[in-house]
């Protein structure tokens, strides 16, 4: 029983890291330009493909996975520059549209460039699964675990205590006002973009010895991430961890309890329920309008 | 206004009148009902985002339950194809209230969220009840007979829905320029101007989502029967972003742009059909370009172009 | 009894008082304004009685009817209208269609007719695009009749907003700041319109800092000050208070 439960807990914790560095990603870009960037799930996917890829292509590990973190960031830019400043202050439909858009060019150029196989990584210290309490744990979590508390707790820091991180959150409050005391906006859009791309392609990589990558994990993983961003809060950092947690843990319960046939379904049933009685998610604030 | 709006829709009788003659084969004819049927497809999704304003990443999900109300019923409950089609709708629509009222009294982005997890859903269910749905492989549709007269092959096909295309394109001209009409335009040029004119605005984003839901699923059922067969490709994400991108590129806002739109983009997947991951990167392509350089989409942008209003 | 009653109404929005303690009344046919400086509460008095705010306390009575806490469309209902400080048009549509809008609540919104062309309905809506047209002369658009609305200046919107208030046939219409962002010569010929307004029966509630106008058109006056009733009375009355001189008046008479 305890057993069962501990093994579903573990499972649901891993994935769930992986969907909080996503909606991280979600949350990032949302604040600093109010767009919902459905690519997102696309950055996940680049991460975990162009490791395999650059270590396949001889580079040492190390090395792989850090270009499997700086190409992303740079394809993220690459997105921002293109097609989301051209059109800043369209209409919400206009910007969504964009954004899976680039998800589809980005998606289907990987598929011809790299093709439909399923890829794996070696996981980072070795593949002994660990006992706990009758459960199995694979070391491998525990890397994406606390890289994905490492990161969190980073980006606390960058945002809270570091003057560019406060400039970030000061344009995501009110950009106007931000400009206006000297703040590069464009700047910190350009920023966040490229910590978002980076901060899914980080959860790719990490995951990728799990449960492999192929060019089309990004979509799920994408939508789930973004389900983990509004149930914790469009907008709230907190949230978006807490909220991918949620996802996870939840999606594995209901998958080993339930249904397994269903598991991609929970998080999507979970948005509805969400969107029904608790629409600003568990952190999101009010707002209103002027008129 | 000094031209008739309904000349597009007279060109249109007069092409789809003339077509099956000129076409060479069955497969143009083919290809010509799939474009009618996204078109009618279109249209009405086309009222939901151009008009009104709203972001539905779901309505493949209504395609769907059409389609697989009108393969399940008929064949495991012994229903008429008629009555499941009817059936259908009416649940679509039933589902698209339920889920709608409370989510639009939320703003902006809410809708796309919960469709985009409604679509999905509806997507996993036709892949997993195997026993119902035939599972991934999907399942047949038997024919459908109208007063005892069975409608099968290219010919009935092409006529019956030609004549769906006609109706619906009068339709939606009509609906435009009445009361009903302005006032979805209104809610989505300034949602405040229209609730101090007396818009129920949440009655109306409801009304609106209800209808293009069980216009979608329709049509689902039609396809359904047309093709003969039916899978879960019908109602999964990329073909809720495929009928996106054909509202976008033909026009939001434009009854003649949804036509437009619809036939390009059942067209490109032919010139592609060897180019899968092409294909992919074409419809990402279309979407931005057609998004950054014409947001308002091929028909409204060049008849603004050439001085015509739309 | 008068038409509009509001008894000690407030709305805090956080910490922020924004209205506290406001009572005043309007009886109908008058020309009604509300002053004070910037940051005084106007709006939000206007937001509060037109429903798009819903008051924290106190009261709001129309014709003897509760309206606290209303939404907008059910006011449109009970015969109330009104414009934007900061326009809201329906850029998507041509200028006549937003006048038409207006009419929305007095005409038959059946999809089912429409989109099967009934006759009664385009009757009807051939009428209604007469009607509008005549509204737009009436506010002076003459010249934007068959224009769209993305193309229309600033000041034409600002009486765009009134014509389709005025589709309305309301019996009470709120107009904030009809003459902001107008020229002297504009702001004439508002003060004009609002006058037209005023004599065909509508009772006018208005918001402006043009103190010639407010003085010209109005029969009452309200004072608002940091969200406060400062004052209430003639053009007179208010014009000598002190304390409204202290607080606004100074460098506007």
């Amino acid at each position: 029983m305890l057993a069962e439960f501990l093994q579903f807990l573990f499972s649901g914790i891993t994935v769930g890291a992986i969907y909080a560095l996503a909606a991280l990603g979600f949350t990032l870009i949302y604040n600093a330009s109010n767009v919902i960037n459905f690519a997102q799930g696309e950055f996940i996917m680049l991460g975990g493909m162009l490791a395999v890829y650059f270590s396949q292509a001889g580079l040492p590990l190390p090395v792989a996975l850090v270009l499997a973190i700086l190409v992303p960031a740079i394809v993220g830019v690459v997105l921002e520059k293109l097609a989301i400043e051209p059109v800043k202050g369209a209409e919400p439909v206009t910007l969504i549209i964009i954004t899976i858009g680039a998800s589809l060019v980005i998606r289907g150029l990987i598929q011809v460039w790299l093709g439909k196989n399923t890829f794996s990584l070696p996981a980072f210290s070795g593949d002994v699964p660990l006992q706990i309490l009758g459960a199995t744990l694979m070391p491998q979590s525990l890397w994406v675990l606390g890289i994905t508390a490492i990161v969190v707790v980073a980006l606390w820091y960058f945002f809270n205590r570091t003057l560019h991180g406060k400039a970030m959150l000061a344009t995501s409050f009110n950009r106007v006002a931000a400009e206006l005391v000297g703040i590069n906006t464009n700047w910190v859009l350009f920023l966040s973009f490229a910590m978002s791309a980076a901060l899914g392609a980080l959860g790719g990589i990490l995951v990728t010895p799990l449960t492999l990558t192929s060019y089309d994990v990004g979509i799920m993983l994408g939508l789930k991430g973004f389900v983990a961003a509004v149930v914790g809060g469009l907008g709230n950092g907190l949230g978006a961890v807490l909220g991918g947690l949620l996802v996870g843990i939840l999606e594995a319960m209901g998958a080993g309890y339930i249904s397994s046939a269903y598991k991609d379904a929970m998080p999507f049933v979970l948005i509805l329920l969400i969107l029904f009685f608790m629409p600003r998610g568990l952190f999101g604030g009010k707002s209103t309008d002027r008129v | 206004m000094s031209k008739n709006p309904y000349l597009g829709l007279y060109i249109i009788m007069a092409v789809l009148l003339v077509l099956p003659f000129v076409l060479p084969n069955s497969f143009y004819v083919d290809l010509a009902i799939r474009m009618a049927i996204n078109a009618v497809i279109v249209l009405g999704l086309n009222l939901l985002i151009g008009f009104a304003g709203q972001i539905s990443l779901g309505h493949a999900g209504f395609l769907g339950f059409g389609a697989y109300a009108t393969a399940v019923l008929p064949t495991h409950f012994g229903w008429h194809p008629l009555l499941a089609m009817a059936a259908g709708a009416v649940a679509a629509g039933a589902l698209a209230a339920i889920v709608a009222r409370p989510i639009f009294k939320l703003k902006g982005h809410y809708l796309a969220m919960a469709t985009l997890g409604l679509g999905i859903i509806i997507n996993i269910v036709v892949r997993t009840e195997a026993q119902w749905t035939g599972g991934p492989d999907g399942m047949p549709v038997p024919a459908m007979s109208l007063a005892g007269f069975e409608i099968s092959g290219d010919k009935h096909w092409y006529w019956l829905v030609a004549l769906v295309l006609s109706v619906s394109v009068w339709a939606s001209l009509n609906m435009i320029n009445s009361p009903f009409g302005r006032a979805l335009r209104a809610l989505h040029g300034s949602e405040v101007a229209s609730k101090v004119v007396g818009v129920d605005v949440v009655r109306y984003k409801v009304a609106i989502f209800v209808l293009s839901a069980m216009f979608a699923s329709f049509m689902g059922s039609i396809t359904a029967h047309y093709v003969g067969f039916v899978t879960p490709n019908l109602a999964d994400f990329f073909h809720s972003i495929e009928l996106v991108t054909m509202v976008v590129i033909g026009g939001m806002a434009s009854v003649y742009g949804s036509v437009v739109g619809a036939v390009l983009l059942t067209a490109l997947p032919q010139a592609l059909t060897s180019f899968e991951g092409w294909e992919t990167v074409a419809f990402g392509a279309i979407l931005m370009l057609s998004m950054i350089f014409m947001p308002k989409g091929l028909v409204p942008t060049l008849s603004a172009r050439f001085g015509r209003g739309d | 009894m008068a038409l509009l009653e509001v008894n000690d109404l407030s709305i805090h929005f956080g910490g922020v008082k924004a209205v506290q303690n406001v009572t005043f009344s309007i009886d109908a046919g008058v020309v009604y304004a509300v002053i004070g400086p910037n940051g005084a509460g106007k709006t939000t008095l206007f937001n509060l009685i037109t429903g798009i705010y819903t008051p924290t306390t106190g009261t709001i009575q129309l014709d003897g009817e509760s309206i606290a806490g209303k939404s907008p469309d059910e006011l449109a209902r009970r015969g109330v209208a009104r414009t934007f400080q900061n326009l809201q048009i329906c850029m998507n549509m041509s200028a006549i269609e937003n006048v038409m809008v207006g009419a929305h609540l007095r005409l038959d919104r059946n999809l089912l007719k429409a989109a099967l062309r009934w006759p009664a309905l385009k009757q009807r809506d051939r009428e209604l695009h007469a009607e509008a047209a005549e509204l737009m002369r009436f506010v002076g658009l003459d010249a934007y009749v068959n224009a769209r609305a993305d193309a229309m200046p600033y000041g034409a919107l600002k009486r765009l907003e009134i014509a389709r208030a005025l589709a309305m046939k309301p019996r009470l219409i709120f107009l904030d700041e009809p003459a902001a962002g107008l020229n002297p010569k504009e702001t004439i010929e508002v003060d004009a319109l609002v006058r037209k307004v005023a004599d065909s029966g509508v009772t006018v509630v208005l918001v402006e800092h043009d103190m010639k106008m407010v003085m010209n058109l109005s029969d009452r006056i309200l004072v608002l000050d940091y969200g406060k009733k400062l004052t209430e009375g003639t053009g007179m009355e208010v014009r000598n208070n002190p304390d409204v001189i202290a607080a606004y008046l100074g460098a506007h008479a």
